[in-house]
């Protein structure tokens, strides 16, 4: 079935099964492989996208129910003044250890601070939990989010 | 290729550091290790000058310098370069990384294990630096025809200063390309307090990369003509293929091969002796959602003769029995337990045990093969390039020269990547099917189809004296066996505290044979032994009405350096009592634990040390159980020596953070084993560690005058006793049974 999406700004058209997962259009379709798959259960937020600004888990996500609506991937989202400043904050704090969950969690932490700019603790929790790090580096996706969002960090740690 | 083989100095301890590095190797995954410093012949390029294996100087200045280990998330790719671009001279901002295809003459040792890139490199990769720099010295000592003496280097410029003259390393480098390559052995290094790269905090080189979105992984991997693959294996663990509805599969739409392969006993790689291709059924399609959903379609008859009927049940019910019989051996027999017990003033008993986990590397297992006219091209994130190497070779009968292996970015290693049977899948299937393919397994297949963390049981019975005093230990320990030998990572060494510590000590073990494939999980074996040893010994110190941290110091003793008695591998480094006082007394400093009687009602603090990778490491965690038994990790504090320099500081506070993290969150999961098979199946039922159960995580290191060692792995295993005993702390309920179920601790 043919397929006309929005992604990241573009017209993209594509010929699959309508249960497609947006997950797999996106990643060997129109090779945008910076949105993972982790665990297809929509368990682990690796494939978080953002449909029409709202973060969603492309893994559980048919193409079919897409329609025309904006698709925001890891590879568009830095268009976005809130995106580029995450992105550029997960670059100051040096988030990154294996890097396999970071487009998901960034993809997460820029819904978060587009709807709510100074996010507590809590709300950081809440938006940030369906996001898994296997590599553990929560402390510094924290740490990430607040100097996004100009937040004052503590730092309670010595090289 | 001149090639220089590199013999390391002996260390002020009197042991080379090839005997650490063999030692600690072999755990994570029976690896070949020689140091060996390679120099490529002087080559001229287009591209750049090369000046040995890991150099290449452009025109314009540049310089490439490849990063020869497998990158999981350690850090390697960052921290290695760090130490050749120091002694080369060159500032941080002109150097690019490449990452080095899988090359054992040139590279090796060239894996991701065992917390062993430090250590190993620390010294051959300084001198790849140094040696690099010396040809450029020379070379401007030619143009310049002045001595080699009156030439100083900086930025990637030599200046002759009594003359003013500086030629750049990009004027440099095509003369220099044409000098013989010094020993590596005799050249110079910096004197530490001259660095200006290692020590200072830099950021991962391709994180840029990640935060975009940029393909890196190995799942990212497409190459011309490449299918996709899944591979269907038996569920119960050691089964076989009867029969499967392939010609019905193929029929499927957008499928385009459905096969049967069998395993090949006969080939096992470094982890057991399930690592290796088993039978199964692959199916190729032109997407990979569609050959995952060929799989609702595929009935296959598996005789499960073979397989292993394993469960938990019987597994404990085994420990309870062998543990109440006279054991099979034993690692430590020294004086007389029984004596010693009947003597003493306390008797404290306790049974401890512990699941099997899976490593769950977010990325799940997968590889890309191309497979034409004899050769293969692999395309694997792999801990273990070699091991693949050897094992796809053998099963497919292809000379190891004419495969190729390409390291891409793994999405998570833990030591799951050290095995090698997705990759040989990979390379079978792309045999078989005559196309390039990308086998993906899907999260089910991921945790189904691991090399657990064997489960463990331990039965204590310790005795102290009238002042409280360890006076006797012995501790039966069960675990897995194998063929005649523990299963993988299923052991324990004779320098278990408190082996050395105590004169009348006993260290016994017994076997219960199992099929359930084991293997190296993030500090391997020492995962399970700390918490059970550290847990036990804080019921010691509560039994003797102590302080847990001060009774740990007292147990320790004065500082003095005592010889390994573990040779399992290769001889040991020496333990240092001093060392691991000293974080001791870090963590009890840093973490307020004198005035924890002021945290309020509910809310306690545990303390752990253990010893692992040549790293002493202790650990203060603060936990708050509520009356239901709700758990929250309130903090935890980590004091680290690994010796003199910490080489890359962000990178090794994020290792150690993460690793903290990682032990916490293996506190709270387990795997289950029933009729031979694995119970849970994705993060529903194997639950990983979340934001809102993370808590911070401080970190200090402790410097002493001891070569730099390893982050990756020694920060996890003292977090879980930690974790445990200030629950303890907290509610009194002792755990010894992992997973921590909250429930459990809930007010009677």
């Amino acid at each position: 079935m043919k397929f006309t999406l929005n992604v990241n700004g573009e017209s993209r058209s594509v010929d699959v099964d309508a249960k497609t997962p947006l997950l797999w259009v996106l990643r060997d379709e129109l090779e945008l492989k910076g949105t993972k798959f982790g665990c297809g259960m929509s368990l682990c937020g690796a494939c978080t996208v953002h449909v029409d600004g709202a973060p969603i888990r492309a893994c559980v996500t048919p193409v079919s129910t897409v329609g025309e609506a904006r698709i925001t991937t890891i590879e568009g989202v830095g268009a976005t003044p809130v995106g580029a400043r995450v992105q550029a904050a997960w670059l100051d704090v040096d988030v990154v250890q294996c890097g396999y969950c970071q487009a998901g969690q960034i993809m997460s932490a820029t819904a978060l601070l587009a709807r709510n700019a100074a996010p507590s603790d809590a709300d950081i929790d809440a938006a940030m939990t369906g996001n898994i790090c296997r590599c553990g580096t929560y402390t510094r996706i924290r740490a990430a989010i607040k100097r996004a969002a100009g937040l004052p960090t503590t730092d309670t740690s010595e090289g | 290729m001149a090639m220089n083989v590199v013999r390391e100095p002996a260390t002020e301890h009197g042991l080379s550091r090839r005997t650490f590095l063999k030692a600690s190797a072999l755990v994570g995954g029976g690896l070949l290790l020689e140091l060996h410093v390679p120099n490529v012949r002087a080559a001229t390029s287009a591209t750049g000058e090369v000046l040995n294996a890991y150099i290449k100087v452009m025109p314009d200045g540049i310089v490439t310098i490849t990063a020869k280990n497998p990158e999981i998330g350690q850090g390697v790719k960052t921290m290695l370069p760090m130490l050749i671009a120091e002694e080369l001279d060159v500032d941080w901002k002109n150097v690019r990384i490449e990452q080095a295809i899988a090359d054992g003459a040139k590279y090796a040792p060239q894996f991701a294990g065992g917390s062993t890139a430090a250590p190993l490199n620390w010294e051959p990769l300084r001198r790849v630096g140094a040696a690099g720099r010396e040809m450029l010295v020379r070379a401007a000592a030619n143009a310049l025809g002045v001595s080699a003496t009156e030439l100083r280097t900086g930025s990637g410029v030599v200046t002759h200063a009594p003359s003013g003259r500086k030629l750049t390393y990009g004027e440099l480098a095509a003369a220099a390309a044409r000098l013989a390559p010094p020993d590596p052995a005799a050249v110079r290094l910096k004197d530490p307090k001259d660095y200006s790269i290692i020590g200072v905090s830099v950021r991962g080189v391709d994180s840029p990369l990640v935060v975009h979105g940029k393909p890196l992984f190995g799942i990212d991997v497409t190459v011309p003509g490449m299918k996709y693959a899944i591979y269907v294996k038996c569920p119960a663990f050691g089964g076989t293929l009867v029969g499967a509805n392939v010609a019905a599969v193929k029929a499927l739409p957008g499928v385009r091969d459905a096969f049967v392969l069998r395993g090949d006993a006969s080939v096992a790689g470094s982890v057991g002796p399930l690592d290796r291709l088993v039978d199964g059924v692959a199916i190729v399609a032109d997407s990979w959602w569609l050959a995952d959903q060929a799989r609702e379609r595929l009935e296959v008859q598996w005789d499960e003769g073979t397989a292993t009927r394993d469960s938990d049940a019987r597994f404990a019910e085994e420990a309870a029995k062998l543990s109440k019989q006279a054991p099979a051996a034993y690692i430590v027999k020294n004086g007389n337990v029984d004596a010693a017990l009947a003597r003493a003033a306390q008797v404290v008993e306790a049974d401890y045990a512990y699941p099997f986990l899976a490593h769950a590397t977010l990325e799940p297992q997968n590889c890309t093969a191309s497979y034409a006219g004899g050769k293969l091209e692999v395309w694997a994130p792999t801990q273990n390039p070699e091991s693949n190497r050897t094992v796809i070779a053998r099963t497919l009968g292809l000379d190891p020269k004419d495969i190729t292996i390409h390291l891409t970015r793994c999405g998570g290693g833990f030591g799951r990547r050290g095995a090698s049977d997705y990759a040989v899948e990979a390379a079978a299937i792309s045999k078989h099917a005559g196309v390039p393919i990308k086998l993906l397994w899907n999260r089910a297949d991921d945790i189904r189809h691991d090399f657990y963390r064997p489960a463990g049981f331990h039965h204590f019975k310790a005795g102290l004296d009238g002042g409280g005093a360890l006076v006797a230990f012995r501790d039966h320990f069960v675990t897995p066996s194998s063929g005649d030998a523990a299963a993988s990572s299923a052991f324990a060494g004779p320098d278990e505290f408190p082996s050395r510590f105590v004169a009348d000590m006993e260290f016994a073990a017994s076997f219960i044979p199992t099929g359930v494939p084991t293997g190296p999980l993030r500090a391997p074996e020492s995962n399970g032994l700390a918490f059970a040893f550290q847990s036990f010994i804080d019921e010691l110190a509560h039994a003797a009405r102590r302080d847990p941290l001060q009774f740990r110091l007292d147990l320790l003793g004065e500082p003095r350096v005592l010889d390994s008695a573990d040779d399992r591998y290769g001889p040991q480094p020496d333990f240092d009592t001093g060392r691991m006082r000293g974080v001791l007394e870090l963590v009890r400093d840093k973490s307020g634990w004198d005035a924890r009687r002021q945290l309020p009602p509910g809310t306690g603090m545990g303390t752990a040390f253990y010893y692992s990778h040549m790293g002493y490491f202790a650990e203060v965690v603060q936990v708050t159980v509520g009356a239901d038994g709700a758990l929250k990790v309130d903090k935890v504090w980590v004091a680290a020596d690994v010796g003199s320099q910490i080489i890359n500081p962000i990178g090794a506070e994020n290792q150690v953070q993460g690793a903290a993290l990682d032990g916490i969150g293996q506190a709270l999961t387990r795997i289950s084993i029933e009729n031979g098979r694995t119970v849970q199946s994705n993060f529903h039922d194997f639950a990983l560690l979340r934001m809102n159960q993370a808590p911070p995580v401080e970190v200090h290191f402790r410097r002493t005058d001891n070569p730099p060692t390893g982050l990756g792995e020694p920060a996890l295993p003292p977090v879980i006793p930690a974790l445990c005993n200030a629950i303890y702390a907290a509610c009194g309920k002792r755990v010894r049974r992992l997973p921590i179920e909250p429930a459990t601790l809930a007010k009677a």
